[in-house]
């Protein structure tokens, strides 16, 4: 199975643990991901925030080195997989957009480059059976607060991923994996995403409610699939714990980390020592070595 | 609640224009307030996106576009996925966002804005974001020099923020890309 592969920014610096766990479970499970030869930003935030032509264009542009490549696009950035579906959704429903977008590119785009998430590719191609047997270590009974945040899910119209207020995709692989995920009501809040440097106020409420409701559900980690999600839930657990004096000491584990490590990948491979807050204790449930 | 409205003063209200940017219909919200609800910022904020709503459906003119909300709206977008409607509520204040920074108001001189045009400005030159750049750029801005300055050797040492920038997007496209879509005021400078 082959598919192009959209990696995206923070897959070089903020997020290498998330490319390199996302490599290393695509290796195992015989999935070929080919990057496309100069891919750009998709715009994040920033873009939709200032300019709809500018937000359907940079996510265009490198839709259409997919559709040179005859394959459908993959992401595993929840943020990128969401800026790319949403220009698709764009172009395809506003004519107008559409030649907008092609005069900033320079060429036309339709729209017709399928999009997917990695975690799709796990569910609807590789299939849950197929990763079964593959499993070489179980997650033992660890206790996983499976956190899904906004850009999965939301707008539900446009992405069509799973339940939009309750999804389980997430929670689906940690009972696969022998864990025990937790039914907890902070799945689908907002950790404030790209507010984590200009609003860090907004970003510390917002992350220290979802770290109480996973603690509070007796949480051992969290586990998501979004690079701003993991950042801003690992990273601020130091500032809650000096404006609130609340510690969490929570592990906030990549899915793909934990997938990685069951199917047998050394630790090192998926990035976890790259973690604020070491998952120390999921390592040692595991039986694997850091 | 009492709410104080301005009423548009030009032909073409700021309604108009916000249905023309997020091609949607605000006759058919009756103020349920599940947006407000369910707004992870909603209560916090002075005004709550039922009011925004409410407000520009009775003609509000530019004044809207200094409110908090506009700035704050983390784009979680669960009112867009909560409204019995179907607005895409999130898409007009994504409206008002660009007119607040092609109008030039005040709110668009705020920290996210700044944010914004640091990012940008990293896509533009690279193709690509670069962290260290773009937190630098911010920095200059917002004359913010010390925040999260703690943070740094964990990261470098982690690697877990890259040092340099990368060099293999394709960067003409993304160039052109910024210079077609410059608006008058441009909020990508």
């Amino acid at each position: 199975m082959k598919l192009a592969y959209y990696p995206g920014c923070s897959a070089e610096s903020t997020a290498r643990d998330m490319h390199r766990s996302t490599l290393a479970v695509a290796g195992a499970l015989g999935i070929k991901l080919v990057e496309p030869q100069g891919w750009s930003c998709c715009g994040a935030t920033a873009a939709h925030q200032t300019d709809p032509v500018l937000a359907a264009a940079l996510p265009a542009a490198n839709l259409l080195l997919a559709g040179d490549m005859g394959l459908d696009m993959v992401a595993s950035c929840a943020a990128c997989y969401n800026r790319l579906k949403s220009a698709n959704h764009h172009i395809v429903n506003d004519p107008a957009l559409r030649r907008q977008v092609r005069d900033a590119i320079g060429r036309d785009y339709d729209g017709s480059v399928r999009v997917r998430h990695f975690l799709e590719v796990l569910f609807e191609d590789v299939g849950l059976d197929a990763i079964r047997p593959a499993l070489q270590r179980s997650l033992s009974e660890v206790k996983v607060a499976c956190y899904y945040g906004c850009l999965l899910v939301r707008p539900p119209g446009v992405m069509n991923f799973d339940d939009p207020e309750n999804p389980t995709f997430l929670d689906d692989l940690v009972e696969l994996m022998g864990g025990k995920s937790l039914d907890w009501p902070c799945k689908v809040d907002c950790c404030g995403g790209g507010l984590a440097m200009s609003r860090t106020d907004v970003v510390v409420q917002l992350t220290d409610a979802i770290l109480a409701m996973a603690q509070k559900a007796g949480a051992d980690c969290i586990a998501v699939s979004c690079p701003m999600c993991q950042v801003n839930l690992d990273m601020r657990q130091k500032d809650i714990a000096k404006t609130t004096g609340r510690r969490y000491d929570l592990p906030i584990v990549y899915i793909t980390q934990l997938l990685g490590l069951c199917l047998g990948i050394a630790p090192e491979e998926l990035g976890l020592e790259k973690l604020f807050v070491p998952p120390t204790k999921i390592i040692d449930a595991l039986g694997a070595e850091m | 609640m009492t709410m104080r409205i301005t009423k548009e003063k030009t032909e073409r209200g700021l309604l108009q224009q916000v249905k023309e940017l997020a091609g949607v219909d605000l006759r058919v919200c009756f103020q349920c307030k599940k947006c407000s609800s369910g707004c992870p910022v909603g209560d916090w904020v002075e005004s709550p996106p039922a009011q925004i709503m409410r407000r520009l459906h009775l003609g509000a003119g530019d004044e809207l576009l200094e409110s908090d909300l506009v700035w704050v709206c983390v784009s979680c977008q669960t009112c867009s996925a909560r409204c019995p409607m179907g607005i895409d509520v999130a898409a007009v204040m994504d409206a008002l966002r660009t007119l607040a920074l092609e109008k030039g108001a005040d709110s668009a001189r705020g920290t996210v804005p700044k944010f914004n045009r640091a990012f940008l400005g990293s896509v533009r030159r690279y193709g690509r974001t670069y962290d260290m750049g773009m937190i630098a750029s911010y920095k200059f801005r917002t004359f913010s020099f010390m925040k999260d300055t703690d943070k740094f050797p964990q990261m470098l040492k982690k690697r877990k923020i890259a040092l340099l920038p990368s060099f293999k997007a394709d960067r003409k496209t993304v160039k052109r890309i910024f210079k077609t879509t410059q608006r008058p005021k441009g909020g990508q400078k």
